[in-house]
């Protein structure tokens, strides 16, 4: 479909709106792999960033996993820093006026063990203005479930995401595991919930082992893979889930460039998010948004809401 | 202040079995370098090695815009980098870290590197003889052909020991060995960097004389600046708090540090 360009500006339009989280462009940097933003400020403006989605943070400071923490795969890497973090007190008092002072779009990313744990965080966030939107990672392990992750089970998606919308009126974004067999029925019970967007995929869970000390490499054995490696289950997930559920979504998963960008908006991605993208190019937000931009002129698509789901049959 | 740029290269040269030098042009980057920082390669356009290998600064000419890096071939990346040619451009990120401590005041320093780890003591000993120090530097290798930075070490005009595991130069013997015939009221400062166990001696000999000392260490890096947390260690293990190797070091105070021996 072609359309003139909008606001008489050549500029095609690329704001996005998701979920009430307006962004001026629709690409993100993903939650672990960017820090507060500020480690990155020597490479990129992140003031220009669609949305920095800060490091997982939880009620109370967390140490974090033992070392090693990461393991290179091919064409992606695993994880497992166990949610280190200064804690939600920190991030609000000393984080988040830098970042609003700089006029970032924050997004913040909360994690828990408990319900409660995330109503409390939840609750905590009243009273802070600057944070544009709360990503939540229901890649935890609920304590009192017997450690099963939330993110599994539609029940609990579906309690986790009411006790957050009932404690806090910013836009809710539930951050879908991959390691489910149903990703159609966790997103309707995370829509059931109340949620405002879905942000897809986190990461998929996997190990290394070291041949030589016949041990896992990983010192938490099991870590989330990441990058490219993880694209087209990442991409099929988003497929799946755009054609059933009418939620906008944040879509990530393995991008590199433009045309991985392109790939997720096609499938239904109202906005993408960069992880591990960013430690191989810090400057690939700018280069996506740009390539994108020059994408939109040449085909004359005047908004980027009508590429979205274009790959949907 | 770091950059991420294009750098070219200028040589890629084998030194010895396994040892390059690889020198590019990164002028922008070469005005901020400091001893004991490092820089982050991309070796691969592909996505297949994905991540970025970290290498410290093994020498820089601010005049020229051009920095050297010594790397050892260990596995699929730094294969990859021996491939490099002249002219070719490279994507490079850096410097990264924190360095070196430089001195205040002209001092005696003893410079202790095993194998590879000597690289970034190399550039440490060009800013200390600037900054008119006595330099002396300890230099350990498993074989003669392997102690590649020998000449580079004489013609900045350092004092240099040589030791090796086989024998082939120098003493033969672990480097550290040289150490009990150093005076240590004619010693300031130690800095060392190479295999822990060896660093480990080094520390050893800081604390019972008193002195004070720095090491550079290694873990695996993703980012590089200290976002992803991947690159997180215990400096001694009762610490509470990891510390980031890529934000908080590489370099550290000797004594802060409990070695690791099998590294
Ligand atoms: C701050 C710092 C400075 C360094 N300086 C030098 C130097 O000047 N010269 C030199 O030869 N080497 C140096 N190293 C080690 C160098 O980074 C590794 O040898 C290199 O990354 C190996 O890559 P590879 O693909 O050849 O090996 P592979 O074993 O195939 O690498 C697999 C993965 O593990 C990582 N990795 C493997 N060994 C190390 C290691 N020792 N440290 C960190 N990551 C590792 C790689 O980056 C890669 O992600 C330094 C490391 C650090 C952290
Ligand atoms: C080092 C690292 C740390 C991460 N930390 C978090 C986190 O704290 N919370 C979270 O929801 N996701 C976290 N993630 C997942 C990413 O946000 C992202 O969803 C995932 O890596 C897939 O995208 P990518 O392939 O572009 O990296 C982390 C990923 C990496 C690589
Ligand atoms: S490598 Fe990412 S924090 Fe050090």
């Amino acid at each position: 479909m072609k359309k003139e360009y909008g606001q008489g500006t050549g500029q095609p339009d690329i704001s996005v709106n998701l979920g009430g989280l307006s962004m001026k462009n629709p690409v993100a940097v993903a939650s672990g792999t960017f820090g507060y933003g500020f480690e990155y400020e020597d490479f990129i403006d992140i003031s220009g960033i669609g949305g920095v989605i800060v490091k997982g943070t939880t009620l109370e400071p967390r140490p974090g996993n033992p070392p090693p923490r990461i393991a290179e795969t091919p064409a992606g890497m695993l994880n497992a820093i166990g949610l280190e973090n200064p804690g939600v007190d920190v991030f609000l008092n000393e984080y988040l006026p830098v970042l609003r002072e700089k006029g970032v779009t924050v997004i913040l990313n909360i994690a828990g063990n408990t319900v409660e744990e995330y109503a409390r965080l939840a609750a905590k966030l009243k009273g802070h203005p600057g944070i544009a939107g709360v990503e939540l990672n229901i890649s935890c392990p609920n304590v009192k479930e017997g450690g099963l992750q939330f993110g599994t089970d539609p029940v609990m998606v579906k309690t986790v995401v009411e006790a957050i919308k009932a404690e806090c009126s910013l836009p809710i974004i539930p951050k879908l595991s991959p390691n489910v067999t149903d990703i159609v029925a966790i997103a309707q019970a995370a829509q059931e919930g109340g949620a405002d967007a879905l942000a897809m995929i986190n990461t998929l869970m996997g190990m290394a082992v070291d041949i030589r000390t016949k041990r896992p490499v990983l010192g938490n054995v099991f870590g989330g893979l990441s990058g490219p490696a993880i694209k087209p289950v990442a991409l099929r997930m988003i497929y799946q889930v755009y054609r059933e559920i009418d939620l906008p979504i944040l879509g990530g998963g393995g991008i590199m460039n433009f045309t991985d960008a392109l790939e997720f908006i096609l499938v239904g991605a109202s906005a993408v998010s960069i992880g591990t993208g960013n430690f191989v190019n810090p400057c690939l937000a700018d280069e996506i948004v740009d390539g994108l931009i020059e994408y939109m002129q040449e085909n004359q698509i005047a908004k980027l809401t009508d590429l979205v789901g274009a790959a949907a049959v | 202040m770091s950059f991420l740029a294009k750098g070219r290269v200028l040589k890629n040269q084998q030194l010895a079995d396994d040892l390059y030098e690889l020198e590019f042009l990164a002028p922008q980057i070469a005005l901020k370098c400091h001893p004991g920082k490092f820089m982050q390669i991309r070796v691969s356009e592909q996505d297949d090695p994905l991540l970025r290998r970290p290498l410290s600064l093994y020498d820089v000419d601010v005049d020229s815009g051009s920095i050297s890096l010594l790397y050892k071939v260990v596995g699929q990346g730094t294969r990859i980098m021996t491939s490099f040619k002249p002219d070719d451009t490279i994507d490079v990120m850096g410097p990264l870290g924190n360095g070196f401590t430089m001195p205040n005041y002209p001092l005696n320093a003893i410079l202790v590197g095993g194998g590879v780890g000597i690289a970034p003591l190399m550039y440490l000993a060009r800013w200390l003889i600037l900054l008119d120090c006595q330099v002396k530097v300890l230099y350990g290798a498993n074989t003669a052909g392997e102690l590649v930075a020998s000449d580079r070490f004489s013609r900045l005009g350092v004092e240099l020991e040589v030791a090796t595991l086989d024998g082939s130069a120098g003493y033969h013997g672990p480097v550290t060995d040289l150490l009990k015939d150093q005076d240590p009221h004619e010693v300031d400062s130690f800095y060392t960097c190479g295999p822990e166990m060896m660093m480990a001696e080094v520390a050893e000999y800081v604390a019972c004389n008193y002195l004070w000392g720095e090491c550079s260490l290694e873990e695996h890096m993703a980012c590089g600046v200290g976002a992803c947390l991947g690159c997180a260690r215990k400096l001694k293990p009762a610490d509470v708090d990891y510390v980031k190797i890529c934000k908080d070091g590489p370099v550290f105070n000797v004594q802060a540090v409990e070695f690791m021996m099998g590294r």
